[in-house]
């Protein structure tokens, strides 16, 4: 067996592949927290939060409808989105001409509401919610065993990933998206609806970070602090990526993830830190983020 | 006139100073988590418990007057210290109870030694409190590392799972439990093959146990608690662990985490507690009334809510034994030392001389999904450690006050 840096490389190959699983999480997050930064310019603390509820949104679902995990993952998310979009149109809609620190400062309370209501109702230790019928078991790789779950985890988040770059890179919604934020008042000019494309794009990040939740339910602890545990490993994700940047997002999300992987291999207690080694140092050498455009 | 008036009004003073003099006065703080990962096993139920305690023990003597605050530790040592050194300086408590979080723990276990007040451990495990960190000023309840180790590492190396592989806690608690484990398991003839340590509060743990698959040990012994038992336990589940032939030790595992994993994936776990909400009429009673006292619908109490219940009664006793007046914290735990205990959910034991209360621990096997009749019947009991076997023995735990 071939040794590297003194791991067998059996192990080393199955660390990388869990790090990209882990990494499709960060990336589906910070995709959503970049659409809401780049498009909207809004620091969306509550994006751990809308995980949540998310992860609960599934639970509740299948508690009261019966209804499992495939429709949850298209159901939760619409309701969380929902949510999303009357949130923006009560209170992020006066925000918009202020300094970004009152946007962060709302959300980061209405994440804190969120999570104190989470736990009143259902306590901290979390809530079960098992890994649907047909994704259970898992082969045998050779170098590791592979849950069908994770697998189905790294091919849905980069179809989610890559599906929504195309839509806002290369469509005309897309097109009409990023001039709305970088000049509303002439894309108004043109007839189009500035504020109502606003409101359906926070709902669509919040969606996001929802559709990440369903995904976490059955592997990760269905608990009110779940989100708050990776809010910050995503935030400082997004500001390596630059804040701006939806490729950014996505290609730092898979990196760190596997970056992370590693470190767990080599030096474990230093697996929650290394992300925001990183972080130092990229801010260091490059303000704006791996790949930021805004100066 | 006036004389008289002053006359009067000196002797209604110190009428009512002789009447106050027969009241004892006391104030509690409960220090728990209330909003992370410990939040079930203690939190705001520990606050119930202690609101129960209080309730039962005034009803019987009206002369003790009560007063009870809590706080939020947040698993934080510094916070901790903080909340205590506050407590116990300005707000004149008296004890401080609960206390999940080993590290936390033993900080604040030294503010209660250096400020001469009471601390009654009920939340946190590790041995260490009643072994070279012991103190004249605290009293360790309810279960510790050594009692875990040696109830479930040790059966389960008897029933064959002689190689173990530990993922811990990278903490006080989940140093302790591993060192504690790792003695018990090869006193009893087995050997650990590795392992590794992972940050407190940890989402995924797949890498960790992946290195747990392939370091092929027969059994993986989980040295966390709360939400990082769940998540491994969930995890090895996802990963084929147990099908694979390779078996999970829990060692610390309460009611709650069983509750939150589910019997489906719980189902076989071996643990060792104290104290079990179904295990008899009594604790069944108790369990309707704490959740009268405020804990939430659908919680079951965990062995920390008892134990908050039982240190608050013993400390009572003891400060009913001792009258009115102030009394310094070596003082009344000395006192409390000297009575045995004897209260309705832990049965009989006492306090030794390091701080450790002992009482007898109970070995608890996970019921299958089917063998579970209602709501909350998790368990099914295995054996009885009688008190003085449950605990490590009194000359072994390197606390100077026993050496000394």
């Amino acid at each position: 067996m071939i040794e590297i840096f003194g791991i067998p490389s059996q192990a080393l190959f199955g660390q990388l592949l869990i790090g990209l699983i882990n990494g499709s999480f960060y990336a589906l997050l910070s995709l959503g927290l970049a659409v809401i930064f780049g498009m909207l310019n809004i620091i969306n603390f509550s994006h751990g939060a809308q995980y949540m509820m998310g992860a609960f949104a599934a639970y509740l679902i299948l508690q009261y409808s019966g209804l499992g995990y495939w429709p949850a993952l298209i159901i939760a998310p619409i309701i969380v989105g929902i949510t999303g979009v009357i949130v923006e149109r009560l209170f992020l809609q006066w925000l918009y001409k202020l300094d970004h620190l009152y946007g962060l400062l709302l959300t980061f309370g209405l994440a804190l509401i969120f999570e104190g209501v989470a736990r009143n109702y259902f306590g901290s230790a979390g809530l079960p919610y098992t890994v649907p019928e047909s994704l259970q078991g898992g082969r045998n790789l050779g170098f590791m065993f592979l849950p069908n779950y994770r697998a189905w985890v790294i091919v849905a988040s980069l179809t989610i990933c890559i599906g929504t770059w195309f839509i806002i890179e290369r469509t005309r919604l897309g097109a009409y998206l990023r001039a709305a934020t970088e000049n509303p008042t002439l894309v108004r000019a043109f007839g189009i609806n500035v504020p109502r494309m606003i409101t359906l794009t926070y709902g669509f990040g919040v969606a996001l970070a929802a559709f990440a939740g369903v995904m976490a339910a059955p592997i990760y602890n269905v608990s009110p602090q779940m989100g708050s545990e990776l809010i910050i490993v995503v935030f400082a994700v997004v500001v390596i990526g630059g804040m701006g940047s939806i490729l950014g997002a996505i290609i730092t999300g898979f990196g760190l993830g596997v970056i992370e992987g590693l470190t767990k291999v080599f030096f474990p207690e230093a697996s929650n830190t290394v992300i925001f080694v990183i972080m130092a140092i990229v801010l260091l050498v490059r303000p704006a983020g791996l790949f930021g455009r805004r100066t | 006139m006036r004389k008289t008036l002053g006359l009067a009004a000196l002797a209604a003073v110190l009428f009512c100073g002789a009447a106050n003099a027969q009241q004892i006065n006391v104030k509690i703080g409960v220090l728990s988590d209330m909003s992370s990962l410990y939040a079930d096993i203690g939190g705001p139920g520990s606050v119930a418990a202690a609101k129960m305690a209080i309730a039962d023990f005034t009803k019987d003597h009206p002369n003790v007057k009560v007063e009870m605050i809590s706080g939020d530790h947040q698993n934080k040592p510094d916070i901790g210290t903080q909340i205590a050194n506050q407590w116990y300086d300005v707000d004149k408590v008296d004890m401080i109870i609960d206390v999940p979080n080993s590290g936390v723990a033993l900080a604040v276990s030294q503010v209660a030694n250096n400020k001469n007040k009471v601390f009654i451990v009920s939340g946190a495990a590790a041995s260490d409190l009643t072994g070279p960190k012991c103190n004249a000023n605290t009293v360790h309840w309810t279960y510790d590392t050594w009692m875990l180790a040696n109830g479930t590492g040790t059966a389960i190396v008897k029933t064959g799972g002689d190689t173990w592989f530990f993922l811990t806690s990278d903490y006080a608690f989940g140093h302790a439990l591993e060192r504690d484990t790792m003695a018990a398991v090869e006193k009893a003839g087995g050997k650990v093959l590795g392992k590794v340590r992972h940050p407190l509060n940890t989402n995924d743990f797949s890498s960790f146990l992946l290195q747990a698959q392939s370091s092929k040990a027969k059994v993986i012994g989980l040295a966390n608690a709360g939400g990082d038992t769940i998540n491994s336990i969930k995890q090895a589940a996802e990963f084929g662990i147990v099908k694979g032939g390779q078996s999970l030790a829990g060692l610390l595992v309460f009611a709650s985490d069983v509750a939150a994993l589910g019997l489906p994936t719980a189902q076989g776990l071996v643990l060792t507690e104290t104290w079990y909400w179904d295990a008899n009429d009594a604790n069944r009673a108790w369990t309707k009334r704490w959740h009268e006292a405020g804990a939430a619908a659908g919680k079951f109490p965990t062995m920390i809510h008892a134990g908050v219940y039982a240190g608050i009664t013993h400390y009572l006793k003891a400060r009913l034994a001792m009258g009115p007046g102030e009394h310094d914290g070596k003082s009344v735990v000395a006192k409390m030392k000297s009575i045995s205990t004897d209260d309705p959910l832990f049965g009989k034991g006492e306090v030794r001389a390091d701080g450790r209360v002992i009482h007898p621990a109970y070995l608890f096997e996970v019921k299958k999904p089917s063998e579970s009749k209602y709501p909350g019947d998790f368990y099914k009991l295995r054996a009885t450690i009688p008190a003085n076997e449950a605990f490590r023995p009194l000359n072994e735990g390197k606390c100077p006050l026993v050496s000394g």
